[in-house]
């Protein structure tokens, strides 16, 4: 029999969605699914996490250092409540990318990145080379699984009516001094969250411009769309870096991608795979772009852009 | 200080990659290969803190086959005292190049460890966070900017929700972002100066580094490829056809 713990991610005392996503990927898996959530005031969460369908059980840890999750805290707790279970799962984000390898590290076992699919309890598909290649990995009868989660290619699992039992925990574990929360620097935004926006619009190089990029964010508000953009626009900084979608950026999936003034390389379409259907406007006919859009329309984004926004009434 | 980089050689980035018919692996023969552009970045913060007088020695280290010298010599042009090649014939695992890293720091004591976030080959984005564990020292991964000081450094990171601002006490492991810096060029002098530049050979096997805890690799499938769509002709006829999806 499988038991999987799942790390919960949250932030300002919401659950991430990301964690409902790690738990269909878990019901794929098959076993019984225990949510950990660790935070200074965990109750709240540990309730949200409970009404997750297919959740057996959530712990509880409350502790002033889980005020910020940092990696080098949660971590020997982690490795601690992780005795006992087969699986231990968290989301691709960059929560989890910064904490599971830690986590493994202290179990002695080698980590799976980016779970994309399930062929068995030990046997998983995963995207290398930027998703260009698919690699199906086994971890070896004698190891915990420990795998962060694609969540791009998980729905999130729906909430119940049913509340699963929540258990407080404390758990005995050497807590480092050696790293401290300093700051962290958000844009607050009324927008949909980028990673989990059912739209999303993406600006590229070609806004030329955080000025220019307005009309990005008209069409976005149109459309109640989230907000994208490719590494050449963050790197230009028209926009913040938590909005660069691709293979070092975010994987999303939403229902309808907008591509504005990108190209198409290969490392922005990584990100975008999964995108119900992609809607490409960029003045070059021959983008690379326009290979995967559903939709594409050729023409100056200028003129189009706001056209569109208009369009849509 | 003295600062380790890890330094890894993988598939270049503009090389689109393709899966052998057979299932069992990529196609590499031919392949273009180039640093991993994540250890540049790390390379690079490694040199300019060594320009500001914060590092006395910068070494690159690379764990791969016998043929990994060549492109050490590279992250020597572009700067780096030395070089540790670490020598196996064996594919190496995030765990292991993490059990290699750390006898290397306990051998090496650096100040500070700088790896890539990501090498672009498996996009595992694992190492750094594995050593730092191993070597229970601090980790601060994704970093776009980074700040050395007494005994401590205060890096920024490119997380989902922003920027995180950590201060952690040295030694410690960084992880580079691709916004930290832009890695200089490689100039004809320099590439002659690291033909006299040291590269150190030790055979992983020698380390005492315990092999095995791998995953297995069963086979390797190109992705699903998404279908060619239609063109429009205008906003009309976009708006028309997102209507009809219902996706608007
Ligand atoms: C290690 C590594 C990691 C990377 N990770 C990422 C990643 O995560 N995400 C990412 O996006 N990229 C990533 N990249 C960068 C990637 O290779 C491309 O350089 C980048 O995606 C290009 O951004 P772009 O499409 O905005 O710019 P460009 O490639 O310059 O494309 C601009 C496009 O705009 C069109 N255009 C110009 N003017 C107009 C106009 N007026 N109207 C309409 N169209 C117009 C042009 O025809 C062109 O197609 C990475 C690269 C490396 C090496
Ligand atoms: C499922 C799977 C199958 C594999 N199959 C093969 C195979 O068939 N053939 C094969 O040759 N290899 C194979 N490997 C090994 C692979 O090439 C990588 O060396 C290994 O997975 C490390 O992953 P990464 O570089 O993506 O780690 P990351 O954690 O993404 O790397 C982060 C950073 O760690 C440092 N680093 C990591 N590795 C090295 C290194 N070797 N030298 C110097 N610095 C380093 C770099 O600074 C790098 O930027 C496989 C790995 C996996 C997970």
């Amino acid at each position: 029999m499988n038991t999987i713990l799942i790390v919960a991610e949250h932030h300002a005392g919401q659950l991430n969605p990301a964690t409902a996503r790690c738990v269909s990927c878990a019901r794929k898996i098959g076993g019984e699914i225990t949510v950990a959530v660790l935070a200074d005031a965990p109750a709240a969460i540990a309730a949200q996490a409970a009404t997750l369908d297919g959740v057996g059980r959530v712990v509880a840890v409350a502790d002033t250092a889980h005020t910020q999750a940092l990696a080098a805290m949660y971590a020997p707790q982690i490795a601690v409540l992780a005795r006992g279970f087969t699986h231990v799962l968290a989301p691709s984000t960059t929560f989890g990318k910064d904490l599971l390898p830690r986590v493994a590290a202290l179990l002695g076992v080698a980590q799976v990145s980016d779970l994309m699919q399930v062929e068995g309890p030990r046997r998983f598909v995963r995207p290398i080379y930027a998703g260009n290649a698919l690699v199906t990995v086994e971890v070896p009868q004698e190891q915990t699984v420990v795998a962060t989660v694609r969540t791009a290619s998980w729905p999130e699992a729906a909430a119940g009516a049913q509340a699963a039992p929540v258990e407080t925990r404390s758990v005995d574990a050497a807590l480092p001094k050696h790293t401290r929360f300093v700051t962290l620097q958000s844009a607050k935004s009324e927008r949909p969250d980028l990673q989990s926006a059912g739209r999303v619009v993406s600006g590229g190089r070609a806004l030329g411009s955080s000025e220019n990029f307005r009309i990005i964010y008209q069409l976005a508000d149109k459309l109640g769309a989230a907000v994208g953009a490719s590494r050449a626009a963050v790197d230009a900084g028209y926009v913040p870096s938590d909005m660069q979608v691709g293979q070092t950026g975010k994987i999303i999936a939403p229902a309808l991608y907008v591509a504005v003034g990108i190209s198409g390389a290969i490392q922005h379409l990584t990100g975008i795979k999964d995108a119900g259907t992609i809607v490409a406007i960029n003045k070059d006919a021959e983008a690379p772009i326009f290979e995967v859009a559903d939709y594409g329309l050729v023409g100056d984004l200028f003129k189009l852009v706001p056209e569109l926004t208009q369009a849509l009434g | 200080m003295k600062i380790l980089v890890g330094y890894k050689r993988v598939v270049d980035y503009n090389v689109r990659i393709q899966v052998k018919p057979d299932g069992s692996g990529v196609v590499s023969d031919g392949v273009k290969l180039s640093p991993n552009p994540f250890d540049e970045i790390a390379l690079e913060e490694a040199l300019r803190l060594r320009e500001k007088g914060v590092a006395s020695e910068v070494v690159v280290v690379g764990i791969g086959p016998t043929d990994l010298q060549a492109h050490l010599r590279n992250g020597l042009a572009m700067g780096a005292n030395r070089a540790i090649h670490v020598a196996t014939s064996d594919a190496v695992q995030p765990l292991t190049a993490a059990r290699v890293l750390l006898k290397l720091v306990q051998k090496e004591q650096p100040g500070l460890v700088i790896l890539g976030k990501q090498a672009i080959d498996d996009d595992c984005n694992q190492t750094g966070q594995m050593l730092a564990a191993l070597w229970d020292r601090p980790q601060a991964t994704f970093a776009s900017k980074v700040e050395i000081g007494e005994d401590k450094a205060r890096v920024t990171r490119e997380v989902d929700a922003g920027l995180e601002t950590l201060e952690v006490d040295l030694p410690a492991v960084i992880t580079t972002d691709l916004r930290l810096n832009e890695p200089r060029f490689i100039k004809l002098p320099d590439i002659m100066k690291a033909k006299s530049k040291p590269i150190e050979i030790l055979e992983l096997a020698s380390l005492g580094v315990e092999p095995g805890d791998h995953l297995k690799t069963l086979h390797y499938a190109p992705p699903p490829g998404r279908s060619k769509g239609v063109m429009v002709k205008d906003v009309a006829e976009l708006v028309a056809a997102l209507k009809s999806k219902g996706l608007v």
